[in-house]
């Protein structure tokens, strides 16, 4: 079954937004910007979840995840062990693509802010809610493998169709597919993760990844 | 009977969930439910039976996500004519005798359309008209768009019913935690909508249980006219031991429904987890708690209209209607319409937000521009970023039905008058697509001269709008006010019209104020006096200029005065920002001579405010083309530099850039020639398939404070309108952007078609995706990997060419 869940704004962290806006390390703070822009972006945000927890199955040597074939590697490797996996989708809403988009005309400067706002909140969404499923998980001594995402690794964007007919987004939180694969709302993000048995071990999803020329590696 | 004669007269049981049931029978996780009616036809004819035999009157057809994105052609025929002949077996084989019909079910496409989503209105439309055409063909007796998240698609949808189909339409929304939908617009402005459209029935289902939904319903009773449908799931979902289980059992839900229909609401079913159980026990606990009761549909009379996401009310407190956005006496705006600068509109109805206003009119009439295009382009561009109502001004009824189609919410529409000929235009388009009219009292013999004569053309609207089945509510009366210069009795006559039809006719009223001191020194001190008495004689609404200082003072005073501003809080706010004789709406810049800054420091530093008032100053004493050379472009080179060695970032080249931009907006509001002469013309956009342009402005924004003359044709643009406008323009250089791999195929396409059409154009390409080799192997003539990057290749290409525009 699909659950949809709703959460409260999850803690900002103004790092990642400076990591995203690409300004970290620099002596210009930019501080003011980040404060009118977080300030405004409050209101236009809203941070839902809908997931479904789906059986890992093999048939023919291609791994299925419910009825979703997932032959990639990356995913393999993320779940390995797993006889479940968590599928999830997480977004921001619209009505923050409408600020963005308003900003983007008349104030470039704010709309990039704000860009960087939208995929940290998106983040922390999932984050929260990773950690949620990971406390309610722990009462059966399972957690969670790293969550990977289409467009990540060899997972192609077309997964996307799949997992949107799986977890019936549209209804469920509002979140769309449109006819190149992308999301709208764009603050959005869809993910899979493994659910293993045992927490004993900290898994570090970006040590994992082999891509150690990437921007965004922590 | 007839269903629309059934819904009239009787609470209506509509029937319970499908997709739950189907996945009981084993329907797989994102399978399409749609193709069991060909695969499993047994099953289906067995549920809609099992609904009829409980109690519903109404069954919805197998067909939620049957539409052209989820089938061909050829298989989304055969899948609705399946569904319809399996609900009329299912009617035919039930046996309980009470009245049955079967509803052709519409659900949403499952795609968010544009500005947000990429589907186009037009598409939309036309994907759910595919639909309905099959349906009514196949013999439905009406038709339930249901479980609708977006006020646009929903409008999109029932303009594809009513267009398609003269049948009853029921109407449902699904709305999210925050009691608005999801893309933002609240119950009052979906009733607004929906009612004006002629939707049969209008309510709420899906989301939660009956509990949950109850506020949103009571809403609706509050604001609607027509019958409410309230169609809940049976609460919310959870797990048991593998089994989904819904927490609001038949007697609890059947409580609350009963319950809800006792408080107005007549039409009734289940959504998500109910079953052909919750329907009987709903039918029994109506049969045993309210036997014969059919709640009464008051009619409201409220006048409203609405955005995307909010409704306005007229009534006693006064609603301000922004004027600002109209090229009379406008050379600012002329220009910009000319230029199809929609950047300057957008700031523009930004700014009278800000002011206070709270519908915007917007009005493009120039006699050297294609009116249905810009104001069709202009209504689409303000609703995608304010969420103030339009009040859509045209004389042209080509332009005013363009607009109004594609208008998200009921507009306002300026306007109608006496004559016959306007009332034959207007009201069949207020009819089929909503909408509050401005009525102004005159006739082919022109403007009475008498108060009489004003409410007598009104009288005659009022009578002819009833025809058409427009209420005179959705009338607001211009009484015209005329300049007193010219005749002194002219308030008096316009004043007291106003007074008659208000409060004698009972319809609402509006006013242009400002009209009345035409031809007199110092008008804002007649202006604010009249309109003054215009309020104190009833006006509803007045379309006036929010940055005036005296209009705004006696707005403010007035709702004080009225007991319409509790706690006076209003006013309080007003008067802290308000200075005497200022103009409002122009933000105090801090003092910049104290701060000893110049125009170069401050745009180096990305302050805006400060920059403008600098530049106003030195308009003062320099000249245009000096301060341009001498002061922006100095600064603007400096912090580019910089930016190109990493001193400054991206956020801190934007801010120079805006405040620059600010800089020349004074130049050109201030000067009749700037004397600044443009760099060549350059035709930027993002390609074909792609809705990303946050890059593509930061260029254009770079590209136009370095002088050059941008042709921004936005995003998901098609080659043929970049070929259009490239050698429309004979521009030198394109410039196109795609964020996506999926996109870069479209720029390839264009880069070749250009080669054709414009072979003069150098073309540049940039975006997330692009790289050096790629962009030469799809014939492009230079990467540029930021906005720096394009400037600097622009300038090259313009001192190369040095071409003069």
């Amino acid at each position: 079954m699909i659950h949809t869940l709703i959460f409260d704004a999850p803690a900002w962290n103004r790092r990642e937004i400076k990591r995203y806006a690409r300004i970290q390390g620099t002596e210009i703070t930019y501080d003011t910007l980040i404060d009118d822009c977080i300030a405004e972006a409050g209101s236009a945000l809203s941070y839902r979840v809908c997931y479904s927890i789906l059986p890992v199955n093999t048939e023919n040597n291609v791994l299925y995840l419910g009825n979703i074939p997932s032959p990639y590697q990356t995913i393999i490797k993320a779940i390995r062990d797993a006889q479940e996996v968590l599928l999830f989708a997480a977004t921001v809403g619209a009505p923050f693509d409408r600020l963005i988009q308003r900003y983007s005309l008349l104030e470039p400067s704010k709309s990039l802010i704000l860009q960087a706002i939208g995929a940290e909140r998106a983040e922390s969404l999932c984050d929260a809610f990773c950690e949620r499923m990971n406390t309610e998980l722990s009462a059966a001594e399972k957690c969670l493998t790293p969550r990977v995402s289409p467009g990540y690794g060899d997972i192609p964007l077309e997964m996307q169709k799949n997992i949107f007919s799986v977890l019936d987004c549209p209804r469920k939180i509002g979140l769309t597919l449109d006819s190149s694969l992308m999301m709208s709302p764009s603050k959005s993000v869809t993910a899979i993760a493994g659910i293993v048995d045992g927490c004993d071990k900290q898994l570090e999803r970006c040590k994992d990844c082999e891509k150690i020329d990437c921007l965004f590696r922590k | 009977m007839d269903f629309r004669e059934f819904l009239q007269h009787n609470i209506v049981i509509l029937d319970g969930g499908m997709g739950t049931l189907l996945q009981e029978r084993g329907l797989q996780p994102g399978e399409l439910p749609e193709r069991w009616n060909l695969t499993h036809p047994e099953d289906i004819i067995e549920i809609q039976r099992n609904y009829y035999d409980s109690g519903s009157n109404v069954v919805n057809t197998n067909t939620f996500g049957a539409n052209l994105l989820h089938y061909e052609q050829e298989e989304l025929e055969a899948v609705i004519t399946a569904a319809v002949a399996n609900a009329k077996k299912a009617r035919e084989s039930s046996t309980s005798t009470h009245q049955k019909y079967i509803a052709l079910d519409i659900g949403p496409s499952g795609r968010l359309l544009k500005p947000l989503g990429d589907l186009d209105f037009e598409d939309a439309v036309a994907i759910f008209a595919e639909t309905v055409r099959l349906g009514v063909r196949c013999g439905v007796d009406l038709i339930m768009i249901e479980t609708m998240n977006d006020s646009y698609e929903t409008k999109a949808a029932l303009l594809a019913a009513k267009e398609n189909s003269d049948l009853p339409v029921l109407v449902s929304d699904a709305y999210s935690d925050t009691g608005k939908l999801m893309t933002g617009a609240s119950p009052a402005a979906m009733v607004a909508m929906l009612e004006a459209m002629g939707a049969d029935a209008i309510g709420v289902n899906c989301s939660f249980g009956p509990d949950r939904l109850a506020p949103i319903v009571e809403q609706y009773l509050r604001y609607a006219s027509v019958p409410i449908i309230l169609k809940p799931n049976a609460g919310m979902p959870h797990s048991e031991n593998g089994k989904t289980v819904y927490n609001i059992l038949p007697d609890a839900f059947s409580r609350i429904v009963v319950e809800l229909i006792q408080k107005g609401v007549r039409v009734v079913g289940g959504c998500c987890g109910t079953t052909p159980l919750y329907i009987e026990k709903l039918c029994r606990q109506i049969a045993d708690k309210i036997p014969g009761f059919v709640p009464e549909i008051e009619t409201k009379h409220n006048t409203v209209i609405s955005s995307y996401s909010d409704a306005v009310f007229f009534g006693n407190d006064p609603v301000l209607i922004g004027e600002r956005i109209n090229p009379t006496g406008k050379k600012r705006l002329k220009e910009a319409l000319r230029n199809n600068e929609l950047n300057y509109i957008l700031s523009e109805g930004l700014k009278q937000k800000e002011a206070g206003a709270q519908v915007l009119d917007v009005n493009v009439g120039l006699p050297e521009i294609d009116e249905p295009v810009m104001l069709t382009k202009a209504v689409y561009e303000l609703q995608s970023i304010i969420d103030l109502p339009l009040q859509i001004d045209t004389s042209d009824p080509v332009a005013m039905e363009k607009a109004l189609r594609i208008y998200n919410g009921k507009p306002m529409i300026n306007s109608v008058n006496g004559k016959k000929e306007s009332m034959e235009a207007i009201f069949p388009l207020m009819k089929k697509y909503g909408g509050t009219a401005v009525a102004l009292t005159l006739d082919e013999n022109g403007i009475p001269d008498t108060a009489e004569e004003r409410v007598a053309i009104a009288k005659r609207i009022i009578d002819t709008a009833a025809g058409y089945g427009i209420d005179k509510k959705d009338l607001i009366f211009d009484t015209l006010a005329m300049a007193v210069s010219a005749d002194n009795n002219a308030a008096k006559i316009t004043l007291e019209s106003l007074r008659v039809i208000r409060h004698e006719l009972g319809a609402h009223t509006s006013l242009g104020v400002s009209n009345i001191s035409f031809g007199l020194p110092q008008r804002d001190i007649v202006n604010a006096v009249f309109f003054a008495l215009a309020l104190e004689n009833g006006l509803s609404a007045a379309i006036m200029n929010p940055f005036s200082a005296e209009m705004m003072k006696t707005f403010f005073a007035f709702r004080v005065l009225k007991g319409l501003d509790e706690n006076c809080s209003d006013y309080i706010a007003f008067a802290d920002m308000v200075q005497n004789n200022v103009t409002l709406g122009e933000k105090n810049a801090p003092s910049a001579v104290k701060d000893n800054l110049t125009l170069k420091s401050t745009i180096i530093k990305g302050l805006k405010e400060q920059a403008a008032k600098l530049c106003a100053e030195l308009i003062q004493t320099s000249n245009p083309l000096d301060i341009v050379q001498e002061h922006i472009i100095p600064a603007l080179d400096t912090v580019g530099k910089e930016y190109e060695q990493g001193r400054v970032y991206l956020p801190g080249l934007l801010m120079s850039a805006e405040a620059a931009k600010y800089a020349f907006e004074e130049i050109k509001s201030r000067m009749t020639d700037t004397g600044v002469k443009d760099k060549c013309s350059f035709v930027i956009a993002t390609v074909k398939g792609d809705i990303h342009d946050i890059g593509k402005n930061i260029v254009k924004l770079l590209l136009e404070n370095y002088g050059f003359d941008v042709s921004d044709l936005g995003k998901d643009v098609s080659p043929e309108a970049i070929i259009e406008e490239t050698v429309r323009l004979h521009a030198p250089l394109v410039g196109l952007s795609a964020l996506m791999t999926t996109t870069v195929p479209a720029m390839e396409e264009t880069i070749k078609l250009l080669r054709v059409k414009a072979p003069w154009a150098k073309v540049a390409v940039g975006g997330a995706v692009l790289t050096e080799e790629y962009a030469k192997s799809i014939g492009a003539d230079k990467y540029c990997k930021d906005a720096m990057d394009t400037v600097r290749y622009a300038e090259d290409i313009n001192a190369t060419i040095r071409c003069e525009q």
